[in-house]
């Protein structure tokens, strides 16, 4: 071949999504190319702006026909669980399609140390539930990390299921009844009286809007820190601190050795094996840590507003929509797997209206995801550089022209 | 002896892989198995490297026996693969893949490694180049070099190559042995495992024939290349 055809970069249009993409990267880089202390201010508005988010109550994204301050706590839950799964998934490159098993196991933990077996406060409970889940995810992934790929997905879709069936028939966890009555987390400041004081060192207002215009919502107000079944906000707060604290963790580890361990035995185990790395013992360490932190997601969500569990809480579906959301948002970026959590957590929500057909529509973006962008939508950077360059040499190889 | 391997056996299921190797490689010399596909080449390696567990046999590395210690134990004892394929992490840039192959060392911040990196590329001055470019997006041979780089990075005293010339340009595969030969005489020892003969037993001290899962002839390279019936069989020459 001539070296004009070899030469010549092939054209690949870009559809809509990959375009999201390469806007992100642009935001990505012009962020990074700004000084140290705007991009620590820029940060803590960001934090500032998603701490505010439910009292800001803006139009559009506000869900009016349900709490929005409940809405925003599930959004946030699922993406903590969706950070969790990210590094068993887009980390380790483990399928792990019974992820709804550790949110269980963290739930439950919660519920039986909270309620009338230790009456224990939710705040003692939640270190506790954060370590059982983690040591269940030593005790799943000791024996079925030793298969690969496809059995590995079956295994944990598996136990995804002994868990709630197990739940069921222990009449000690309260069997298919669940367990209701979870405490709330204690309140910081003055014990609410009701039905006067509802307790709390102070209130905020929200606002509320009047189509475009901003005024303040007297009748409205949150009040600092009370955990209870009126006002989800506060839960939502714990929950986005808890988040924060994951993420500096999360970014901690990716960067380290363990990060690049992971890196190496998810694109070629065996190649990593000879390298050195103790592949299973990486693994491991990954299952271990995504089980903690969806046990931690599912201890929140088991003192949360209703206070109650029953095993048809954690049925597989919700697996699935939490492999979705990593998938959906991006695996291996953690700004991807939050987008996708965040998505698949707060779209149905917020189309309620159309709820008869949101499972429809839910499968038909998904198509058109798998279609158009099956890396997600914000892939790791080095992911969509090495899809890009694959698409190339597969077009030149369609022309018969061959590389070497 | 550096590497003493003892009537090793291995087995995929039911399937003898190898059966009864026996041979040894001297510390600072060049080894090679040759043979044809399937005939228990990469399998000796990979079973060599911890990858595989052995049936029946021994393996001893510097009188150490490592029969069934874990891979990661043999890298710190300083056996090191470049594998079949390349292997190399697509993502990862050419530096990163360099630094995957140290991974055990704890000197990953000194002027000692500084070094190691710059005399991987002395050898190979096109990763110099190429540096910060995705493995994934490089050519063949590119991708080779970086493989065999990788292996040094965990200054192995004795280096495992995998079929180093598979896939590649005959003028590239010249260049590879070269290297090869060069990686030797700075004190590496080599086991390579070849499907280009020619080229195997050129470079070799001591060369084997496996055929099925067997040993079938041992020699020096000069011997086993002047020999009619391995002429025939290896190296294409007249019948």
């Amino acid at each position: 071949m001539s070296a004009a055809t070899t030469e010549r970069t092939p054209a690949v249009a870009l559809n809509p999504l990959q375009r999201l993409g390469l806007w992100w990267d642009g935001v990505v880089d012009r962020y990074n190319a700004l000084p140290k202390l705007s991009r620590l201010l820029l940060v803590i508005l960001f934090v500032l702006f998603c701490y505010a988010l439910p009292l800001l109550r803006p139009p559009i994204i506000t869900t009016n026909a349900i709490d929005f301050g409940g809405v925003m706590f599930s959004v946030a839950a699922f993406a903590l669980v969706a950070l969790g799964l990210n590094i068993v998934i887009g980390y380790a490159g483990l399928l792990d399609l019974g992820y709804v098993g550790f949110y269980a196991v963290g739930a439950y933990t919660t519920g039986v140390l909270t309620t009338y077996h230790w009456h224990w406060p939710f705040f003692l409970a939640l270190p506790l539930a954060i370590a059982v889940t983690m040591v269940t995810g030593v005790i799943l992934g000791a024996p079925t990390l030793r298969v690969r790929g496809d059995y590995l997905a079956i295994v944990t879709l598996g136990f995804g299921e002994i868990i709630r069936i197990c739940v069921n028939n222990v009449q000690w966890l309260g069997a298919s009844a669940g367990i209701k009555d979870i405490p709330h987390p204690n309140t910081i400041g003055k014990k609410p009286v009701p039905p006067f004081d509802p307790g709390g060192m102070f209130a905020i207002p929200h606002l509320k809007w009047n189509g475009w215009v901003p005024s303040l919502d007297k009748v409205h107000e949150t009040h600092f820190l009370v955990f209870g079944a009126v006002d989800a906000i506060p839960y939502y707060w714990l929950l986005l601190t808890a988040m924060i604290l994951v993420l500096l963790g999360d970014r901690l580890v990716k960067a380290s050795r363990v990060g690049r361990a992971w890196e190496a035995t998810r694109e070629d185990e065996d190649a990593a094996e000879l390298m050195g790395v103790p592949t299973f013992k990486y693994k491991l360490m990954a299952f271990a840590l995504g089980a903690a932190i969806g046990g931690l997601s599912g201890s929140f969500y088991a003192s949360s507003q209703g206070g109650y569990i029953s095993p048809d809480s954690f049925p597989l579906l919700l697996s699935m929509l939490f492999v979705a959301a990593v998938i959906v948002g991006g695996s291996g970026n953690r700004w991807g797997a939050m987008a996708g959590g965040t998505l698949v957590a707060y779209l149905p929500e917020r189309f309620r209206a159309f709820a008869d057909y949101r499972l429809l529509v839910f499968g038909l973006a998904l198509t058109v995801l798998a279609v158009w962008r099956p890396e997600g939508l914000l892939p790791p950077r080095r992911t969509r550089r090495a899809k890009l360059v694959e698409a190339q040499i597969d077009e030149l190889e369609g022309e018969g022209v061959v590389d070497e | 002896m550096l590497l003493e391997v003892e009537g090793l056996c291995v087995n995929y299921g039911h399937i003898e892989a190898i059966r009864d190797v026996t041979f040894g490689v001297e510390e600072g010399t060049v080894a090679t198995l040759i043979g044809a596909n399937g005939a228990g080449k990469t399998t000796t390696l990979k079973t060599l490297s911890g990858l595989r567990k052995v049936r029946a046999g021994a393996v001893r590395f510097d009188g150490k026996d490592i029969t069934h210690a874990p891979p990661y134990q043999r890298v710190l004892l300083g056996i090191s693969q470049s594998p079949e394929g390349r292997g190399c992490f697509p993502g990862m840039t050419v530096l990163e893949n360099l630094d995957m192959g140290a991974f055990l060392r704890k000197d990953r911040k000194s002027a000692a490694y500084r070094a190691d990196l710059d005399r991987v590329f002395d050898l190979f001055p096109r990763l110099k180049e190429r540096e910060r470019q995705a493995a994934g997006s490089m050519s063949g041979g590119e991708q080779q070099m970086l493989a065999i780089g990788r292996a040094l990075m965990a200054k192995p005293r004795l280096l495992l190559l995998d079929e180093p010339s598979m896939g590649l340009a005959p003028k590239l595969i010249q260049q590879i042995f070269t290297i090869i030969g060069e990686i030797n005489q700075q004190g590496t020892t080599v086991l390579l495992v070849e499907q280009n003969a020619a080229q195997a037993l050129k470079r070799a001290d001591t060369a084997h024939i496996l055929e099925t899962g067997e040993i079938v002839r041992s020699g020096s390279g000069r011997e086993l290349s002047g020999d009619d019936s391995v002429k025939a069989a290896y190296l294409g020459g007249d019948l």
